[in-house]
């Protein structure tokens, strides 16, 4: 089962290369060893994913700095 | 870590240890907790602090001796506080206010208390308390029979007695008057209790010699520690072994608790000796009395009443409070967590311990700035930078260090120490050198100018070969617990000075002075501040005086090295600076970068800053780069002493903080300066892979999140190259990331004019990837 990473707006946001909206996806993070699915925005054409200050700042260093205190 | 280490560290922090009031009274009432919340009005918390160590509020708060304004600290600084005015002024308030409430016994035992005295009341409240069934046999008519003959009721009125007395009948301990017990009544009382106490006076006892042993002077023997007497059923006030101090209201219901706690011992088949705690130990708390100034006791308007309410909140408010906490009113650090080294000590030792869960103090052992004032300031010299320090150690060798703490200023390090930064050669000309120059990598990174300046200076000055070493002592390694790291940095030091023919180290850094002295022992090395006090200034420089006095800063890696701090101050001095003390060098604070801080914990390292740069509104003068640049980041005018050495600026002391980006490339053009213009080597200029335009705000950001602007080329010149952004429909601005060691970084920019504009800056350590 996947998570998503909070609700980043990535509407207006398109892959440069492949000329593609972006699309939440089934990604991969993983950290110090342990990988986990997560839902995040990226490019269906060519799996380009985007991470949002948001994300980057919130959640996502939420559960960094929990996995570094395990 | 070493579990005896941990208690021997512990051991030294006495905060723990009770104030001087309480360790004095018998009952150990906290006259420190209670006056607290008398201070704060509370007085119903008040009340409650006294009551859960008073067994009788009303006679106590009326005829207690108080020893405890004895032994008051506050009789230094104005006068004893009056606890017993306090205590007073409580129960008239707030004695309503009393809760107390019986345990319920799983299995309650019956005893007999002989003596309605005080002693005799305390303990049969005490075991009443554990839940177990009391009668109190009283020859006279009425229970404290010599309270009432004793006291003149101005002093102690009968009403006070009737209360204590009915709250603890309320209690269900069942007392009898006009019971006199006699040898055959003893037998029969020890027949049928679990336990009986002779709360009697000396007077009795003598007939009781056919039960109870007798001691020389014809009193009960009675075991001074635990009343016990011959009978093992049979406990004793310990007015009977003669040694006891005259009678008081408070030391007598002292030995009713002692017999009590001698009585529930016995009933559970306890050892009646082992960790009693209740034997009277004195206390080695230190309170720093000089820190407060004088002011007399309140004097109630009217004596015979006592303090009212305002008065004895007043008055309350005079106790200190007594605690020791030397090192926590200094430290930032201790503050922001608020905790006291044995705590500290104690919790960092769970946090190694732990084998499966989460280690909640990392980060407090990482914010530790390691400066070494508390040791500076506690009575027992406790340094919490050794705890922190090995701690880490453990935490690297375990695997538990959490990476993000100390990665950037690691990754620092390393380009210090790369071949893009670091070299060493002997002083164009010479092939050996009788000093090698070690600037340190901050003063480089700080004011590159500076140091080619200096070591131009030096060269002039000192015969036989100066030469040059550009490399960094390794701190970063050391602060960060990285121990193998170190050694192998320390050990390149060697290597050099070793092949450069063991030369005298002269070094501008504390840090690398003091690190030196620690593990290259046997290489001789001095500071450049005392070096150029020996040799001089260069001449015929014009320089412009300061502007005003200055507050001179030690490092705290500076903290005992006298005579770099003479030395600094002489050539302040001689160059015509007022030079004013911010409470001396041996008590010196950290800027907030000591130990690795501002990385680990910068909110921890930032109130190191301020704290320290609104201490005086003159200009700083620091010696340590890393000082002055961060007194500077926090919008403190500072000046480091190669200033006024070598002025380079109108207003030296506005100089900004370089900042992370801005001091990797000082180490790169010192480098390629220094090797192109002294040791005439060719060296081409890197050339940028874009050129960036960033707004102040935005490179302050880049700063705070610990991000590198050449990082961000990078990451710009790569997504251009490829094509691999992201593009905003509605502003048009471009979005790329990139994986620069264990930090993707990413970047919002836009194509402009001038180059690349940045708009926005962010990185994150776990990695994302789109499953195949």
């Amino acid at each position: 089962m996947s998570t998503p990473f909070g609700d980043p707006d990535a509407s207006d946001l398109v892959c440069a290369r492949c000329d593609r909206p972006l699309e939440m996806l089934k990604v991969e993070a993983s950290y110090l060893g342990q990988t986990f699915p997560v839902e995040l925005p990226a490019c269906p054409t060519c799996g380009f994913v985007y991470v949002s200050e948001e994300i980057a700042a919130g959640r996502m260093l939420k559960v960094e700095q929990a996995l570094e205190d395990k | 870590m070493d579990g005896d280490k941990i208690k021997a560290w512990e051991a030294l922090c006495i905060e723990e240890q009770p104030p001087a009031c309480a360790a004095a009274c018998p009952l150990r009432v906290d006259a420190r907790a209670m006056a607290e919340k008398m201070a704060a009005g509370d007085f119903v918390a008040a009340m409650a602090v006294y009551a859960r160590a008073v067994p009788f509020p009303a006679i106590l708060a009326h005829i207690c001796e108080h020893p405890c304004e004895a032994v008051c600290r506050r009789a230094e600084a104005g006068g004893a506080v009056r606890i017993g005015a306090l205590e007073r002024a409580l129960v008239e308030e707030a004695y309503p206010s009393i809760r107390r409430a019986a345990q319920r016994a799983r299995k309650p035992k019956t005893i007999a208390v002989v003596g309605a005295g005080l002693a005799g009341l305390t303990a049969a409240f005490d075991l009443v308390m554990k839940g177990h069934a009391v009668t109190v046999f009283e020859a006279d008519a009425q229970p404290l029979d010599r309270l009432h003959r004793d006291y003149l009721p101005a002093v102690l009125p009968p009403s006070a007695i009737a209360a204590d007395v009915g709250a603890l009948m309320k209690l269900g301990v069942d007392i009898r008057c006009r019971q006199r017990i006699d040898p055959p009544s003893l037998d029969a009382l020890i027949a049928g209790h679990d336990a009986v106490l002779m709360a009697v006076g000396p007077g009795p006892a003598a007939a009781f010699s056919g039960t109870l042993l007798l001691n020389a002077a014809g009193r009960i023997d009675v075991d001074r520690q635990t009343r016990a007497t011959s009978h093992p059923k049979v406990f004793a006030g310990g007015l009977h072994d003669g040694t006891e101090e005259a009678w008081s209201a408070i030391g007598s219901a002292a030995d009713g608790r002692r017999a009590a706690g001698s009585i529930d011992r016995f009933l559970q088949g306890a050892s009646l000796t082992a960790s009693r705690g209740d034997e009277r130990a004195g206390t080695c708390l230190y309170v720093n009395v000089e820190s407060h100034t004088a002011v007399p006791p309140v004097e109630a308007a009217d004596p015979a009443a006592g303090y009212g309410h305002a008065e004895a909140t007043a008055e309350a408010a005079r106790c200190f409070p007594c605690h020791c906490l030397e090192c926590v009113r200094a430290c930032p650090y201790l503050a922001h967590y608020n905790t006291y080294p044995k705590r500290a000590v104690r919790e960092i030792y769970n946090n190694d311990s732990i084998v499966m869960g989460n280690r909640k103090s990392n980060r407090m052992i990482d914010s530790c700035t390691l400066c070494g004032l508390c040791t500076e300031l506690c009575p027992n010299d406790l340094a919490m930078g050794e705890v922190c320090l090995e701690a880490r150690q453990s935490m690297v060798e375990r695997g538990h260090m959490p990476a993000s703490h100390h990665d950037f200023a690691l990754r620092d390090m390393a380009f210090s120490r790369s071949d893009e930064v670091a070299f060493a050669r002997h002083q164009p000309g010479h092939e050996r050198s009788a000093v090698l120059f070690f600037p340190g990598c901050q003063l480089a990174a700080s004011a590159p100018g500076q140091v080619a300046a200096v070591y131009r200076h030096l060269t002039e000055r000192i015969g036989g070969g100066v030469g040059f070493m550009l490399d960094c002592c390794a701190a970063p390694a050391h602060w960060s617990g990285r121990t193998a790291l170190h050694g192998e940095a320390v050990h390149r030091i060697r290597t050099v000075w070793e092949e450069f023919g063991r030369p005298r180290l002269v070094t501008a850094c504390s840090t690398c002075l003091k690190l030196f002295g620690e593990f290259l022992p046997d290489v001789p090395t001095s500071s450049l501040w005392t070096e150029l006090e020996r040799i001089g200034l260069p001449d015929g420089a014009k320089r412009p005086a300061p502007k005003g006095p200055l507050a001179i800063h030690d490092p705290c890696t500076a903290r005992h090295a006298v005579d770099v701090q003479a030395a600094v101050r002489s050539i302040a001095t001689s160059l015509g600076a007022e030079v004013r003390e911010l409470g001396g060098a041996e008590k010196t604070t950290c800027c907030g970068y000591g130990g690795l801080v501002s990385f680990a914990h910068p909110e921890v390292g930032n109130a190191f800053a301020d704290r320290r740069i609104t201490e005086s509104d003159d200009d700083y003068l620091a010696y340590c780069a890393m000082c002055r640049d961060n007194f500077a980041r926090r919008g403190k005018r500072a000046l480091h002493l190669m200033d006024l050495i070598f002025p380079d600026a109108d207003d030296p002391a506005a100089r900004p903080d370089p900042g992370f980006s801005g001091r990797r490339d000082n180490r790169l053009r010192l480098r390629r300066r220094l090797l192109r213009e002294l040791w005439g080597e060719s060296m081409s200029d890197p050339v940028p892979p874009v050129t960036l335009v960033i707004a102040d705000a935005v490179r302050a950001d880049i700063e705070r999140k610990l991000l590198l602007v050449d990082d961000i080329a990078e990451v710009i010149a790569e997504a251009e190259r490829t094509g691999r952004k992201l593009k905003d429909r509605t502003t048009g601005r471009l979005t790329a990331s990139g994986r620069i060691g264990t930090v993707t970084t990413w970047v919002e920019y836009e194509a402009g004019a001038a180059g690349f504009v940045v708009h926005r800056i962010y990185g994150h350590r776990m990695q994302v990837e789109a499953k195949p």
